[in-house]
């Protein structure tokens, strides 16, 4: 038995929270980096193959798979512009303020995208 | 009038391994958390082991892990803490447990030396005394983090530390981070080294734990990005 469960309270705040954001979209921006290569790659098998899989993208579906997408590397851009800013800028107070514009803009360029769509 | 209530309070027992055992304890106004554990020790069961020594927040030694939380227990009200009637306070996290709720800080401590922690006299034998300039961007950063009382909450909250075992950790770096703005100091080559390396100041992911908890309102990961740049600039002028 651990004196320290359950794990959540000591890690319950909004510097913590941005850590996990930055850490997971990142994560999931390094698995998709393969896809993406992969989707580029289609084009040396040639014009139709590209043209098949971008038709493919069309698909509702994976439009919003894509704003998942853009939302991750608005995250992850947002919350590494904040890392820079606290720690090259050095900031005080400033910090969870930060944190509230980085988590915004990543969910307004998402958005945006969503928009964009024209669903 | 006395408060009627009871608080039912789970204390952890044992060392590393051990368990928590349910105490039923007096609810009384203004209580602490360290009131509470006292009252335990005197009433319930004298083998509870656990520190203090000031009562008023100033030594650092009562800090313990409440409802999951590394607080000063002295300066920690019951009412301001307590979820409903129930209390669980633990060791502090990161350090090892010596029994039920004393940590062994040496290996807390032991990093503010590994830090270079201690200050360096630039001049060993002084005329007078030395004037340091108030409002100065470096003596406003040395102020800011020297009411540090050592108590080891900012390393318990700490994941980096809990990732990383040599990692100097949030009060050793904030000491250091003093002693880089201190104008008397003249120990910053060897210092600004000692926090460079791996388990330095660039190891902190800066998730703000220490600052979140620290009783004293010490912000370390500011003081932690002051060094990351401190290092950076000696590192470009060939000083690392």
């Amino acid at each position: 038995m651990s004196p320290f469960n359950p794990v959540w309270p000591v890690r319950s705040h909004r510097g913590y929270l941005a850590f996990v954001v930055h850490r997971v979209s990142g994560v999931g921006l390094a698995v998709f980096l393969p896809l993406h290569f992969l989707a580029l790659g289609t084009a040396i098998g040639g014009e139709a193959a590209l043209e098949g899989f971008l038709r493919w993208t069309d698909h509702p579906l994976v439009k919003l798979a894509e704003t998942g997408l853009v939302l991750l590397l608005a995250a992850h851009l947002a919350g590494g512009l904040r890392l820079l800013a606290l720690e090259l800028l050095g900031w005080r107070d400033w910090q969870k303020s930060a944190v509230a514009v980085a988590a915004g803009f990543s969910l307004a360029a998402g958005l945006l995208f969503l928009l964009n769509l024209g669903l | 009038m006395p408060d009627e209530r009871t608080l039912e309070v789970k204390v952890w027992r044992g060392g590393e391994s051990g368990r928590f055992q349910a105490f039923a304890v007096p609810r009384r106004a203004s209580q602490t958390v360290l009131d509470v554990v006292t009252w335990i020790q005197r009433h319930l069961d004298a083998t509870l082991s656990y520190r203090y020594a000031c009562r008023v927040g100033m030594c650092g030694s009562c800090a313990m892990t409440v409802n999951g939380k590394p607080r000063w227990t002295c300066r920690t009200h019951v009412d301001k803490v307590a979820d409903g009637d129930t209390l669980t306070v633990a060791p502090l996290a990161n350090l090892p447990v010596v029994k039920d709720l004393a940590t062994d800080m040496a290996p807390f401590f032991d990093k503010w030396a590994k830090a270079e922690g201690r200050f360096v006299p630039a001049d060993e034998r002084p005329a007078d005394f030395h004037t340091v300039p108030p409002g100065t961007r470096a003596s406003r950063a040395a102020n800011a983090g020297i009411e540090c009382i050592g108590c080891g909450i900012c390393y318990a909250a700490c994941d980096i530390v809990r990732w990383n075992r040599d990692y100097l950790g949030p009060a050793a770096l904030n000491r250091a981070w003093t002693l880089v703005n201190d104008v008397r100091d003249a120990g910053n080559d060897v210092r600004l080294a000692a926090v460079a390396g791996d388990a330095g100041c660039h190891a902190c992911h800066s998730q703000e734990g220490c600052r979140t908890h620290c009783p004293k309102q010490i912000n370390p990961t500011a003081s932690i990005a002051g060094l990351k740049r401190a290092t950076m600039v000696a590192a470009f002028k060939g000083r690392l």
